[in-house]
């Protein structure tokens, strides 16, 4: 059940180092051959592995509490402002829960929307992109 | 008018094995279990692990980045449709929907085997001068 006290939470800043051998391993995870060997840019949905960089204290997802059985991964953005990061590029990533939101669903039953935003700085503290999650917790396991 | 090139032919991954799910699991960092763990999966209701929304998200961004440049990339947004699991056959391919000054708007999708649509993403990028353009 989705806790909506946890709407505005907001995690500890992380690093996020950009390289060219994760960009590479990424590339290939995701079947984009023609680019593997060029891989000093990162492809659009890249920043998905701040996964790898994100705790306890810079993630504030777990605040949600959605149940995993019930919650499902609706849409997902990514917006850069000028090109998207490259390698060598040091990010600095910050977390929010900024929306928490029902609806009504087509066969009935309560669909509670939870949206979280990380934005991404460089080194100069200028925003360079955000990710955007958009999970839906239903009131009924899915079928 | 600056121009893009004729789009790529369209991707065809599969049929997904669960080596996909963990090479791509382990490129991520999502090691939710119900995506390469059987039993955790069976217990969950699948017959199978489920694959991911957001490698089927990575394949609809390759692609679009090998058609616009990924440098060119300014948004991507993905909606997800339909759960695709190990065997299934994705392909992925997309179209321009709109072209205004130096703006290319795409939508993709991804549509399993059987047709249907696994995800649908809207993809913005901007183009670089030809080469050959005339300032």
């Amino acid at each position: 059940m989705v806790d909506s006290s946890a709407l505005g939470a907001v995690g500890t800043p992380f690093r996020l180092d950009v390289e060219r051998g994760k960009i590479r391993e990424f590339v290939r995870a995701t079947f984009d051959a023609a680019r593997e060997d060029g891989c000093a840019t990162t492809p659009p949905t890249f920043l998905t592995t701040a996964f790898h960089w994100q705790d306890a204290e810079s993630d504030p997802w777990e605040l949600v509490r959605m149940d995993p059985a019930r919650g499902l991964h609706a849409e997902q953005e990514f917006v850069f402002h000028g090109p998207p990061p490259r390698a060598g590029d040091r990010l600095v990533g910050t977390s929010r829960i900024t929306e928490i939101y029902e609806k009504t669903g087509r066969r009935g039953g309560t669909l509670t929307f939870v949206v979280m935003v990380t934005e991404f700085c460089n080194e100069a503290g200028e925003l360079r992109a955000e990710s955007k999650m958009t999970a839906v917790e239903t009131s009924q396991v899915p079928t | 008018m600056r121009s893009l090139p004729a789009a790529p032919a369209p991707l065809v991954v599969g049929p997904l094995t669960r080596t996909d799910l963990v090479r791509y699991q382990g490129a991520s960092g999502d090691l939710q279990p119900v995506h390469h763990d059987e039993e955790f999966a069976r217990a969950a209701g699948y017959l199978t692990p489920l694959s991911l929304g957001m490698l089927h998200a990575g394949l609809l961004g390759g692609w679009a980045a090998q058609w616009c440049g990924a440098d060119n990339a300014r948004r991507f947004r993905i909606r997800f449709t339909r759960q695709a699991f190990v065997g299934d056959t994705l392909t992925c391919s997309g179209v321009v929907v709109g072209q205004h000054d130096d703006v290319v708007e795409l939508e993709l999708t991804c549509v399993q085997q059987d047709g249907e649509t696994v995800a649908q993403a809207w993809a913005t990028f901007v183009l670089p001068p030809d080469s050959e353009e005339q300032l």
